[in-house]
């Protein structure tokens, strides 16, 4: 597998022009950061990643994760010393808050470099993401008590945490969850059950691992209603704060997996042994579903976040072997002799299409990251609530539109290999095997564009989209001066109509109670608001690189600026060729006889 | 014992050179980079002053661009910087060099200086040793590993044999190879820390330092287009074949 070399002048580019670092620079609290410093530790970080995480991607691809008799996960070679280098240099604390230990770096930067450790190792950047939405529940709904004893740990990496929803017989439905926690007489829950497909259920890289578990408590109402959040210590504290006892937790068996091998899927069983695995209510009996939202959502955004990832690897990927596999004549040229691939026009179009799709994708995460910075730290009302609203409407459409395109990407890559892409030695068959999950986990695409129509669409009567939607139509005006946008323009002009179109109709039919209509179409138009968003954000690159910013050398902006028009020429119009898709109905999926 | 380490800022290797037509100078941009070989000879000197808490001061001449290069060293753990930079010093030579960086080290009182065995981008390999000529104190070179003791310090000295081991008192200047040390990587905080720390900023007036005679760069020729490889067929005596040829090439 080729290397990763962070892009860091695309990465600041589109920080700073396309998501309006700035303006999250100056919230409460950030006035650290200008874009200096956000080069700074991200050069950093990146020169990190790309050393020590990226090179032991194929070697826990290769070795895995695996069970050892003693029940316990031991992680491939080399895992353990470079999670201790992560978290002493303090990468896995930089964005969290500063009053549990962490660097208080905006969200927004926390994206970036979780982005890095995703491109450089998949598998391996999931234990921290699944920590930090720990982090995250304790410091909405944790009690006091429990953030003492556990959240520094978790900010530090010390201690890494887990997300125990999923049961043999609930998945996307939790409101199906089984396990049992029973409340005893000093207040503490005794919980027993099994939940499976647990990434990073255990290993071997902390002293402890906290788990939290969504459980039932005896009498509680039926589905979703009675559920409840518990953390389960793997060791219990003594009471110097120590890992103490084993609590009666059990790793039955690990799955094995298409891809993400380093990454541990176990198979957890909870008071196997009688006792019960002791656990300590989290936020209020049967409010576990919403409070486990909390930390789904950075999840989800996080997963949208591996479509960027892998986009970019296979791009990186797929470059370094255009440029020296040498094969056929050049086209339209006299010379006899044979050529590098990527002289050929159709290898030229599968670069162009991964790395603007990649680019499209990565300027999406960015603006939304930044809402997550103002929904919390803005100064006004308005601004916290619009940013929260653009926020939860966004973040289905980053989950699934970017973890699509992900596999696609990925696919596309090996495409550019042609034999050999397919040959394991390669490295780009393993970026297709670990970007499959992505669609899947932390909620199936499918219910992401669930959420999206029956959920997002409505806040506000439709306000909310409506509003972005006229936003992205005021773009059309930034592009008017510039003569090379023309195209760009007319494309995005009826991109964002179209976009209109569809989501008028989903209101209508959703007003009328005609749910089955809007659902058989939501999956398209997720693509289509995902693609039109990507073309919104392009624009607003190429208007930028136009100006010439400084801090960027000549050739890169003029790159810019061919990579966005392409996405707006030439990939962007697809958007409204899923308006029939959308708009179709369930007629004929009802009608097929499946 | 406080360390003054010299280092340069360059142009991200990653990223095509260019050269000034007519000077045939580098073009240097905004944004440069810590030379990567200058890590070791940061690290030697956090490790050096570590037991007796003395300080590390990078030195650097150059355009000081973002200054990205200085801080990343500062991000490791250097306490201080000293930037040289002037327009009359574009296009100097190694001497030059050497003058200037002596210039500004003999502001500080420092028991030894450290720098790479050369720069990855201009490649000169002499200023370490000038550098300690116009200091007039002992050069030790190419080490592969310092310690340094009571007003003495010893290193081994890479030679294609092995190595010499050679000892001088302090203060001296030592050049230290690639591979000395592992160079930490800055932490989080180390980079936060580094924005606040002290950039001396001093011009050719303020050292009255003099610049050499000047070395001019006449004519640049392309390097050669890398041939393709040989492949040798192994049929049980493939190793007769890269024996001969080593012997060809004098490796063995
Ligand atoms: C490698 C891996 C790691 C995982 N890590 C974790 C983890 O750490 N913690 C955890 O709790 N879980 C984890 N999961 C579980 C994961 O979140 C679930 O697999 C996922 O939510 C889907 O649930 P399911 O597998 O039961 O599929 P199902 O829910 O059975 O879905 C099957 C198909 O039906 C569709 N579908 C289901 N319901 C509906 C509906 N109402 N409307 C329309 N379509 C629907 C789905 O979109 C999907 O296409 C992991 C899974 C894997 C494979």
């Amino acid at each position: 597998m080729a290397g990763y070399e962070p892009r860091l002048d695309e990465i600041v580019f589109t920080l700073t022009q396309v998501a309006d670092l700035d303006s999250v620079a100056k919230l409460d609290g950030f006035q650290d950061i200008d874009a200096d410093t956000a080069r700074q530790i991200l050069g950093e970080a990146g020169r990190f990643f790309s050393e020590v995480m990226a090179p032991l991607n194929r070697v826990g691809d290769r070795q895995g994760s695996v069970l050892t008799p003693e029940g316990t996960v031991r992680t491939p070679d080399g895992f353990k010393e470079a999670y201790k280098k992560y978290v002493d240099a303090g990468w896995s604390a930089a964005h969290l808050s500063e009053r549990w230990g962490g660097g208080g770096l905006p969200y927004i930067i926390g994206v970036v470099i979780e982005e890095m450790f995703k491109t450089a190792n998949m598998a391996f950047s999931l234990a921290p993401m699944l920590t930090h939405g720990a982090v995250e529940a304790l410091e909405r709904h944790g009690t006091d008590e429990m953030r003492a004893a556990y959240i520094e740990k978790l900010v530090s990496g010390e201690w890494t945490g887990t997300m125990n929803l999923t049961e043999p017989e609930a998945g996307s439905d939790l409101g199906a969850v089984r396990t049992r926690a029973e409340r005893q007489e000093d207040g503490t829950y005794r919980l027993f059950g099994t939940k499976i497909f647990i990434t990073w259920g255990d290993q071997d890289l902390t002293d402890n691992i906290i788990h939290l578990v969504l459980a039932r408590t005896p009498g509680s109402p039926p589905g979703t209603k009675g559920i409840s959040m518990f953390l389960v210590p793997k060791f219990i504290l003594d009471e110097k704060g120590d890992p103490g006892e084993r609590n009666d937790i059990k790793v039955v068996s690990l799955e094995h997996k298409l891809g993400i091998h380093a990454s541990p899927t176990c198979v957890m069983s909870y008071g196997e042994e009688g006792r019960g695995a002791v656990g300590y209510l989290v936020g209020e009996e049967h409010q576990g579903m919403r409070n486990m939202f909390t930390m789904m959502n950075l999840a989800r955004v996080g997963v949208g976040m591996e479509g960027v990832a892998i986009g970019e690897r296979a791009y990186q990927q797929a470059l370094g072997f255009a440029r020296s596999r040498v094969q056929g004549r050049e086209i339209g040229g006299d010379s006899k002799d044979s050529v590098v691939i990527i002289e050929h026009p159709d290898v030229r179009r599968m670069l162009l299409t991964i790395r603007a799709n990649v680019e499209a994708m990565r300027s999406l995460l960015y603006v939304v990251a930044a809402e997550g910075d103002h929904q919390i730290h803005a100064d006004s009302e308005e601004r916290r609530k619009l940013a929260g609203d653009r926020l939860a409407l966004m973040t289905p459409i980053v989950k699934a539109w970017c973890t699509d395109l992900g596999v696609e990407m990925a696919s596309l890559g090996i495409q550019v290999h042609g034999g050999m892409g397919y040959i394991e030695e390669t490295g780009a068959a393993q970026l297709l095997r670990d970007s499959r999950i992505a669609p899947i986990y932390e909620g199936t695409n499918g219910i992401q564009a669930i959420d999206l129509v029956l959920r997002k669409v409505p806040v506000e009567g439709g306000a909310v989209v409506s509003g972005l939607i006229a936003e992205m139509a005021a773009e059309l005006d930034t592009m008017s001066p510039h003569e090379d946008l023309a195209q760009f323009r007319e494309e995005l002009a009826v991109a964002i109509q179209g976009l209109g179109e569809t989501s008028t109709w989903l209101g209508e039919r959703l007003i009328a109670g005609d749910l089955r209509s809007a659902l058989a179409g939501a999956t398209p138009y997720l693509r289509q608001f995902g693609t039109v968003l990507g073309g919104w954000l392009m624009a607003r690159a190429a208007v930028a690189a136009l100006s010439a910013p400084s801090g960027f050398e000549p050739d890169f902006l003029e790159e810019k600026v061919t990579i966005a028009r392409f996405y707006g020429e030439q990939l962007l119009p697809v958007a409204n060729a899923l308006a029939p898709a959308v708009k179709g109905g369930a007629a004929l999926l009802d009608g097929a006889g499946l | 014992m406080n360390v003054i380490v010299c280092v340069k800022q360059i142009p991200d290797p990653a990223t095509p050179y260019r050269l000034e037509e007519g000077t045939n100078w580098l073009i240097r941009p905004e944004e440069q980079i810590l030379d990567d070989t200058d890590r070791y000879g940061v690290e030697m000197g956090l490790q050096l002053v570590e037991p007796s808490g003395g300080t590390v001061t990078v030195v650097s001449m150059g355009p000081a661009g973002s200054g990205q290069g200085i801080r990343q060293a500062l991000a490791m753990g250097a306490d201080d910087a000293i930037l040289i930079e002037d327009t009359s010093l574009r296009g100097s030579d190694a001497l030059t060099t050497a003058r200037v960086l002596a210039a500004a080290v003999g502001r500080r009182e420092f028991g030894l200086v450290i720098a790479g065995t050369e720069s990855t981008d201009g490649y000169s390999g002499v200023v370490p040793q000038m550098l300690a000529e116009i200091l007039d104190v002992p050069a030790l070179t190419y080490a592969t590993k310092v310690e340094v003791d009571e007003g003495s310090v010893t290193i081994h000295r890479q030679t294609v044999a092995g190595y010499d081991v050679v000892t001088s008192s302090l203060p001296a200047v030592v050049s230290v190879t690639a591979g000395v040390v592992e160079p930490r990587y800055p932490t989080f905080k180390g980079i936060m820390d580094a924005k606040k720390k002290s950039i001396e900023t001093l011009s050719m007036g303020d050292l009255g330092a003099e610049r050499a005679p000047e070395q001019l760069v006449l004519s640049i020729v392309d390097a050669a287009e890398r041939t393709a490889g040989r492949k040798i067929e192994d049929d049980g005596d493939a190793h007769e074949a890269i024996v001969a040829l080593l012997a060809e090439r004098k490796v063995i």
